[in-house]
């Protein structure tokens, strides 16, 4: 599979090259959120701020109301479980046009329960004004920019950083507010986001071929969460739905689905797979997404208990991992 | 003296509000009043002689709540036009405890910025002159409630300020009790970083907190070398001398922000709340005696005052 590597880092500083109101701030945490290349092309627009991140939170927004852009760039556990009511009151309500970049969702990473990010969708599309969205592969990390630039309000970008996977075609973008349709079926609507799009997509070919019908949608933006495909395809499947998040249970993508579907009246089976209301524990992604269930055979696995048979799918038959070894280029650096 | 002037009226506001704000508690059977007690000189000083800023822009009679910001709300406004426009060269103010919102209010009357019927809007349905005050709130800019986030915010307008090549001052009224707040000694050490010497703060040692007498609830004394070690250039004052605040405001350091740690008196001008120590955050009436008690003061302000 083709990969791309600090497709962030280096997206950034193209991106910004003309717009002199962007402004990146770093909580101790440059290199390992990407935003190096940005400080050594833009020393003058890059605030090295510590580990503060509460006045972090509370600065953006200050710099926001003068008309500056600031991207708030650092571990996304460190947004918005240091942070939270500073970003609800000192950027959510007053609508500041506050960019709040978090890295390390979920299990990928081996830095255990302080540093996965588990509940940050959840919270982060609780609070008023604000906008949710998750890249799922290498194109759409770079496309994110683009696609919030006129957001005039808050964002929340819970981003991918190092080696990251070209899952998509570039000639057919991100767009915001928009699922992505993967492939069309009609026995079972699978809604997958950030990097268990990848899983999902090296289960769906052998799920084809064992005669299963998948109506495949990657959804990248969490909020607003209002794409009439995404209805179309809750109402689409004979056997019901699966969800498929980095992410807990509770809240989520798996949540906001059961909302569209309760408030459309769909009544079809949901089953939510990833974190089961628990906390990780620091270990490789690989293992993680295996013991938690988070990977392409935990899908096989509901799809078989969905459609009540027995597929008869082994690891070897599921298209090839892609690992990563804990010190390659997949990060940016230790932790 | 000539110079007695600006004290003469700086005075007068002071007891204005004081005056203003015991009215309200009586009437409301309740308010902040220790709150005008221990400020007054600090927002009259303010005011009348520390800002730079231009006439009032916004409306005598506030106009109700236009809901809350975001994108479909095309209406909003912030309360900042009571402090006169936005300019390069002009000062800007910011209030971070909000818990202060009635005696901002009764100073903006009292220095004709706001009518007396914007104040006895007070905490009614719909308006904006709330009890704990938000950014659309008369005289507020940012929504500073949840204590210990306006140092930051004001530190990022000042950053921005400095960026734009502004020269206006940016003054913030903050509480003693914000030093109990970890925020606020982050936000120190960043505004040292970065040497934003366009932060001026004021901060009312009252020396109390909802729970009572700080020294009680949690010490944050000496006040003066822990921020002074967060490199801050502080001045130490007594806040309820308008010529000791005036004269700490005119100091323009560099490289580093200046805090002015007004200490003051909870129950100046009003001995009789003493008795109520150390509960003093928010006054409610035990009974009707102790009512007239205090509108017995009120008549000799009125008197006083000529009112």
């Amino acid at each position: 599979m083709k990969t791309k590597t600090r497709v962030h880092a280096k997206k950034l500083v193209e991106w910004a090259k003309d717009k002199p109101e962007v402004l990146v701030l770093s909580a101790d945490l440059t290199s390992n959120t990407e935003v190096d290349l940005f400080r050594a092309a833009y020393p003058d627009r890059f605030l090295s701020m510590g580990m503060t991140e509460q006045n972090i939170s509370s600065f953006a927004g200050g710099l926001a109301r003068e008309g500056f852009v600031p991207f708030f760039h650092t571990f996304a556990i460190f947004i918005y479980r240091r942070a939270f009511d500073q970003i609800s009151m000192s950027i959510a309500y007053p609508n500041m046009k506050v960019r709040l970049v978090g890295f390390l969702p979920g299990i990928v990473t081996p830095g255990g329960a302080t540093h996965q990010a588990i509940e940050d969708i959840a919270l982060m599309r609780t609070l008023p004004n604000m906008t949710v969205v998750e890249p799922g592969d290498a194109n759409e990390v770079a496309q994110v920019l683009d696609e919030i630039e006129n957001i005039d309000g808050p964002v929340y970008i819970r981003q991918l950083r190092g080696e990251v996977p070209v899952l998509f075609d570039e000639s057919e973008p991100m767009k915001f507010r928009r699922a992505r349709q993967l492939q069309e079926g009609s026995d079972i609507t699978l809604f997958s986001s950030g990097i268990c799009t990848e899983e999902a997509m090296r289960a769906s070919k052998v799920l084809a071929e064992r005669g299963i019908s998948l109506q495949h949608m990657h959804v990248s933006t969490h909020k607003p969460f209002n794409d009439p495909a995404i209805l179309a395809a809750a109402e689409k499947p004979k056997y019901g739905i699966i969800t498929m998040e980095n992410h807990t249970i509770i809240g989520g993508l798996g949540s906001e689905v059961a909302e569209v579907m309760a408030e459309n009246g769909v009544g079809k089976k949901l089953a939510r797979i990833g974190l089961q209301d628990t906390y990780a524990h620091g270990a490789s992604r690989l293992y993680l997404m295996r013991t938690h269930g988070l990977d392409a055979l935990a899908l096989v696995e509901r799809v078989e208990k969905m459609v009540g048979e027995k597929l008869n799918i082994t690891e070897a038959d599921l298209q090839e991992v892609r690992l990563n070894e804990v010190h390659s280029e997949a990060k940016a650096e230790a932790l | 003296m000539s110079n007695e002037i600006w004290q003469d009226e700086a005075r007068s506001v002071a007891a204005g509000i004081r005056r203003r704000v015991l009215e309200h508690t009586i009437k409301n059977n309740g308010g902040y009043l220790s709150q005008a007690c221990s400020s007054a000189e600090i927002w009259a000083s303010l005011y009348t002689k520390i800002l730079n800023i231009g006439e009032s822009e916004a409306p005598m009679i506030p106009a109700p709540f236009p809901g809350v910001p975001g994108a479909d709300n095309e209406n909003y406004f912030t309360g900042r036009a009571y402090n006169g426009p936005k300019a390069p060269h002009l000062d800007r103010f910011f209030l971070s405890p909000v818990q202060y919102a009635l005696v901002l209010y009764a100073t903006l009357v009292e220095v004709g910025r706001m009518s007396q019927e914007g104040l006895e809007q007070f905490n009614s349905d719909g308006s904006t002159v709330e009890m704990i005050g938000a950014e659309h709130s008369p005289g507020h800019e940012i929504t500073a409630g949840s204590l210990g986030q306006a140092l930051s915010q004001v530190a990022g307008i000042a950053c921005a300020r400095r960026k734009k090549g502004d020269t206006g001052r940016n003054w913030l009224f903050m509480s003693d009790g914000e030093f109990q707040i970890g925020q606020t000694w982050e936000a120190l050490a960043v505004a040292k970083f970065y040497e934003l010497d366009n932060i001026s703060v004021i901060v009312d040692v009252n020396g109390q907190q909802a729970d009572g007498a700080m020294k009680d609830v949690l010490n944050i004394e000496p006040l003066t070398s822990r921020v002074e070690a967060f490199g801050a250039h502080v001045v130490k004052v007594n806040g309820n001398d308008v010529e000791a605040l005036v004269e700490a405001a005119s100091i323009q350091p560099e490289g580093a922000p200046l805090v002015i740690l007004a200490y003051t008196v909870p129950y100046y001008g009003i001995d009789l709340l003493e008795k109520r120590s150390p509960k003093l955050h928010y006054v409610r009436f035990k009974s009707e005696e102790e009512r007239a008690e205090y509108a017995e003061i009120l008549d000799l302000m009125n008197k006083e005052q000529g009112i």
